[in-house]
């Protein structure tokens, strides 16, 4: 039953976040520090995990059909598909879950430990929207970093099947435009979205209600993981069924 | 002037304080004593609306100010100031930025005003050459002085401390009480110190209360609390060796 008072707790969060607004002169350098932490200095390991994840996608596609009767352009139309459906969005945001999950967790821990959460309450400031609002408008920007992983996982893609012999350049760049979908890109960037929003709020939860000393901003940290990713898997599942299924 | 009356709060059905009732003068130094777990940092967390009472009265000038009204509960926020025990300065910010913090908040200065105000209160807590340090860049006592300069930058009517000399060596953390007392006389506030040293209770206690389970036991000042016979509040005094070689000391 104890969930159920995390959710309704998570909720109110939410709630509290969107009103009594922090003035927007501060507002403002916050968001674009927020930018820059949790999106500029995610752009590199997005870039070298997409791009390694889209070559080895496309080596095993190659490596499972090895019937000649099987089209030249299945690699590249088999990579797309992976990479924009699944790949870029959900795994990505499952590494971004350890990546700035545990960064907005450990920040607002070490806040609420070292009561700088307690000094931001007593000047009057809401401090759910001061902390956890430029997150959520920050991590609007998400989708870039997504198009960026489905750029380069194709690209990884291509790389590795047309280098490593297993397809040729004009059958993969045939293969990536075969029976091409915009509403599969559409449900991707619905998925992005939701992400980011979870993204932002459930480390942001996990930090904010933490009770204890370092080690426990650490284990907190931890369970921000395991409860971002879990939150994250479930809303694929169920955005999946409900748009593509 | 800040009065409380029977006031009393429970976390999960344990009472934590019980029926306290007190006068905290303005323009002096009040503290709150008591042992740790005496329920010091829970009254002063009421005091400051950060817990709400279960029952009892809190008046700010003669004034109760309504809970449910968002504006008011902020109005008077920015009437306090709060020097935290471990100082909860801003690690993201400057020594400057922190100062400057709230009056970014709550005032419509410039820039330039803004860092004019920083300087006079930095100028007051003798800092010197620390505008662009960060928080884990200074000491112990130099992190309490930004504390205060932040803590009445916006010139506060109160002005409340959690244990500011914690952690400080002796003759720093009266250099430390004795700054809040001059700010608090100076600037004509109401100030209320929790601590359990005994140092800052005879340097600085104006007016001293006495915490033992949650309930106020004693009311008095800096030299009412030695000559008093209550026998818990003499455990706690002549606790330490020093004040018992005083105490035979003054009796010889």
């Amino acid at each position: 039953m104890r969930i159920f008072f995390h959710i309704g707790r998570y909720f109110l969060m939410i709630k509290y976040t969107f009103s009594k607004f922090t003035k927007w002169s501060v507002l403002k350098k916050l968001i674009f520090q927020e930018i820059e932490d949790l999106i500029l200095g995610s752009i590199g390991i997005v870039a070298f995990m997409s791009f390694l994840i889209g070559g080895v996608v496309a080596i095993q596609t190659a490596l499972a059909i090895e019937n000649p009767l099987l089209p030249g352009n299945l690699i590249g139309f088999a990579t797309r598909q992976s990479v924009i459906l699944e790949f870029a969005p959900t795994l990505i945001s499952i590494i971004m879950a350890g990546k700035v999950g545990s960064f907005i967790t450990s920040s607002i821990g070490t806040m609420r430990v070292t009561e700088q959460i307690d000094a931001l309450e007593v000047m009057g400031i809401n401090s759910f929207n001061y902390l956890i609002f430029p997150k959520i408008i920050s991590l609007l920007l998400y989708p870039f970093l997504i198009t960026l992983a489905m750029f380069l996982g194709i690209l990884g893609g291509y790389i590795a099947s047309v280098y490593a012999g297993f397809s040729t350049s004009f059958d993969f760049i045939q293969g990536i435009q075969l029976d091409f979908k915009v509403f599969h890109i559409i449900y991707t960037y619905i998925k992005t979205i939701l992400f980011a929003f979870v993204l932002a709020t459930i480390p942001s939860y996990h930090g904010f209600f933490m009770k204890g000393g370092a080690l426990e901003v650490g284990k907190a940290s931890n369970i921000s993981f395991v409860w971002t990713s879990s939150v994250i898997i479930i809303i694929n599942f169920i955005v999946t069924q409900l748009l593509l299924a | 002037m800040i009065e409380i009356n029977k006031i009393s709060k429970s976390f999960d059905n344990h009472k934590i304080i019980e029926d306290i009732s007190a006068t905290f003068d303005k323009g002096k130094t009040n503290l709150i004593i008591g042992q740790s777990g005496s329920g010091k940092t829970v009254l002063m967390k009421c005091l400051l609306g950060l817990h709400e009472v279960d029952k009892g009265d809190i008046l700010y000038d003669g004034k109760e100010f309504n809970k449910d009204e968002i504006s008011e509960v902020s109005d008077l926020r920015k009437q306090m100031g709060m020097v935290f025990q471990g100082s909860a300065l801003f690690d993201s910010m400057s020594v400057l930025d922190n100062i400057i913090f709230p009056l970014r908040m709550f005032s419509n200065m410039s820039q330039s005003k803004m860092i004019e105000r920083a300087r006079e209160v930095i100028h007051r807590v003798d800092l010197k050459d620390v505008d662009n340090k960060f928080p884990s860049e200074i000491s112990g006592g130099m992190k309490k002085r930004v504390a205060i300069a932040r803590a009445i930058v916006l010139n506060p009517k109160y002005l409340f401390c959690d244990e500011p000399n914690s952690g400080l060596d002796p003759k720093t953390a009266i250099i430390i009480d004795k700054l809040i007392q001059e700010i608090t006389v100076e600037y004509d506030i109401t100030t209320i110190i929790n601590t359990h040293d005994m140092n800052s209770v005879m340097e600085i206690g104006d007016k001293i209360i006495f915490l033992v389970e949650g309930k106020k036991i004693w009311e008095g000042n800096n030299e009412e609390i030695l000559n008093t016979d209550d026998k818990l509040i003499n455990d706690f005094v002549y606790s330490s060796e020093l004040f018992k070689k005083v105490k035979l000391s003054q009796k010889k």
